[in-house]
Formats: structure tokens, sequence, C-alpha cells
């Protein structure tokens, strides 16, 4: 029963997701469509959290605007209309969801980097 | 023409379409069923195919008596209404590939059960005010009538009780995909009914969206 299930969703997940968690700087490049015209707009900021499992899972980004305004856009990891992940920092967290930043601004709201053989970061 | 067909409810998930949005899914394993029977006119009153649904490992001596005539060995017999039913005999099986992509349908299944249920869950009453002072009074049901006249509760009136594990249809959901070889329907929405539970899909009553449908086809 569940295996069916799992099938219809296999044929919808993605292969070529980085490796990627809470705490890494990553920018997404998300597909817009304006009327008829499609573009593709990149999205940079910290991973909060990552959630969910198979084609539900998804994560939060979050970055500081302008004025200092957070903001925080939530994407499903296998959605078309993400077009690339692009991984550009690994941050060294000590926990999987990261809602501590949201209180958090300019130098109190710093992740260290997390520097090691065989991370996957790509610049 | 045959007004539907019988199945199982397998769960949900979500798919995406061409536009990148996700959509939710009801997945639905539909046939193949066994015509096991066929009902005329002339000897039950009524024209209707008795339907085989699924499979049973031990069989009682009846129940392989009236399956000796399809083969089957169905866990479940399910009456469709039909047309026509003179061209269809005993042992035909019938298949998902009745329904289209895009179609609507009706979809009936038994409600899962709630038990045991107040009025606040069972009929949406509002219950009593949360603070100033109240106790006891959170999800109580208010006033149920009068006093001296009538002197009595009426007839209906809403009250705590058991709910769910009721026959539901919901109308009008929508087929986004159908998988003959699999036997599977991708449903738009949610169905009535636990995982597992047997469920009744239906082509479309309502005319308009009946129309609109065939006009897309």
């Amino acid at each position: 029963m569940v295996d069916t299930i799992r099938e219809i969703e296999q044929e919808f997940l993605k292969e070529d997701i980085p490796n990627f968690g809470p705490g890494d700087n990553v920018r997404v490049h998300y597909r817009v469509v304006e009327g008829t015209r499609e573009r593709i707009q990149p999205y940079e900021g910290v991973v909060i959290r990552r959630r969910g499992g198979g084609i539900n899972e998804n994560f939060t980004v979050r970055r500081i605007a302008s004025h200092g305004i957070g903001v925080e856009r939530t994407f499903p990891i296998h959605s078309p209309r993400i077009d690339r992940i692009e991984v550009l920092r690994h941050g060294r967290v000590r926990r999987a969801r990261l809602y501590y930043l949201r209180g958090r601004t300019g130098r109190a709201a710093r992740i260290v980097e997390r520097r090691r053989s065989g991370s996957s970061v790509m610049r | 023409m045959i007004e539907g067909l019988w199945g199982k409810k397998l769960g949900m998930t979500q798919i995406f379409d061409e536009s990148g949005g996700a959509i939710p899914v009801t997945v639905l394993e539909v046939g193949p069923c066994v015509i096991t029977q066929v009902k005329t006119n002339e000897r039950d009153g009524y024209e209707a195919l008795q339907l085989g649904i699924g499979q049973k490992k031990r069989l009682t001596k009846p129940e392989r008596g009236h399956r000796r005539k399809s083969g089957a060995s169905a866990r479940a017999l399910r009456e469709v209404q039909a047309d026509g039913v003179e061209e269809y005999e005993p042992g035909q099986v019938l298949k998902c590939d009745l329904f289209e992509a895009g179609e609507k349908v009706d979809i009936t299944g038994t409600s899962k059960g709630k038990g045991f249920a107040g009025t606040v869950k069972r009929h949406g009453f509002a219950g009593g005010p949360k603070t100033h002072g109240q106790s006891d009074r959170h999800r109580a049901p208010g006033a149920i009538g009068g006093a001296a006249s009538p002197g009595r509760v009426f007839k209906g009136m809403k009250m705590s009780g058991r709910m769910g594990n009721d026959r539901k249809t919901v109308q009008n959901l929508e087929v986004v995909r159908v998988d003959p070889e699999r036997n599977l329907l991708l449903i738009r929405g949610s169905v009535p009914g636990a995982n597992g539970g047997l469920v009744l899909v239906r082509h479309a009553v309502k005319p308009r969206e009946r129309a609109a449908a065939a006009a897309a086809s």
C-alpha cells in the first residue's frame, strides 16, 4: 500500500540535490512566472530548518532583507520551480532548528563557518 | 454505461503539475473488478452488476459457490448500477480505464469513526466562554430548548453522540491521473474513510461539471 505511493512519488523526486542542512548559506534559484515570461530569481540566506521526508520534504531559508527586516521562505525541496540550489558556505551549528536566529540581529546572528575536508562547498 | 467502480483507498501524497505547483492527491486502487453476477430486470427487478473486489485467501463454502461462475476470489462483493447489462457476463473484468484524467467523479466511502463525540466536534458548536470565571462550561452544549412549554426536547436536537463511521459522498472530485497498468486513480484532494477502506468511485452526477468535462475531452 505504502509502497505504491512511494512509487508514485519516486518519479517526482529530484536526484541532484546538494548536501546541505541547517546553518548553511544557500542560494536558491527559483523560477518565477510573470505573465507569459519565466525568469529565475535567486534567493539567498541561511537554512534554518529542513523538515518532512520524501516528496514532502521542505526547507526554510532566512535572510535579512532591506531595513533589517527578516524574511523567511519555505521551499519544497523537490519542487520543479526550484531550478538549482547552490551551497555557498557550511555553518557550524549545534541544533537542527535555528529558530533562535529570529531573536537576533547583526553579530549575534552570525554562524561560524565549518571547514572540513570533504565539504561540498561550491564556489 | 456503468455508473462507476469500487476500489481501495491507499493513502495521500502530493505530486507536481507542469507549472510546478504541488497538487494534493489521494491514491486509489480501483479494480480490476470481476463481474460476479449480473442482475437483470426480469429476474431481480433492477439492472446492476455485482463486482468482486480484491482477494481473499480462505473462502467459506458458500462464498466459493457464489464465486464459481466468475472465478473471482474477491474479499468483498458490491453492486454498481448499469444499463445494458445484457452485454456483460460473470467473469468479465472491469478496469479503471473507465475513467479519464480531468474527469469529475463522486466518491463514496465510510468515514473514520470518531466514537462518542461532543457537540463542539460533532456539530461545530462554539462551546462556552474560555475566561471570565467559567468552570466546566468550555465545551458545554448550552440550552437545548424551552421549559414548561413545550415541556420536551425537540426531535433531531443536535447533541453528543456517535460520530463518523457513516457513508459519506464527496462530489465533483477531479481525477488527476489514471494508471491502468497499476490500477490506480489519483484524485485531487481528500476522500472519505481510512486508508485501506473500500470506496465507490462514480462518474459525477452533477450535470454542469459533467458537461464541462465532456467539452474538455
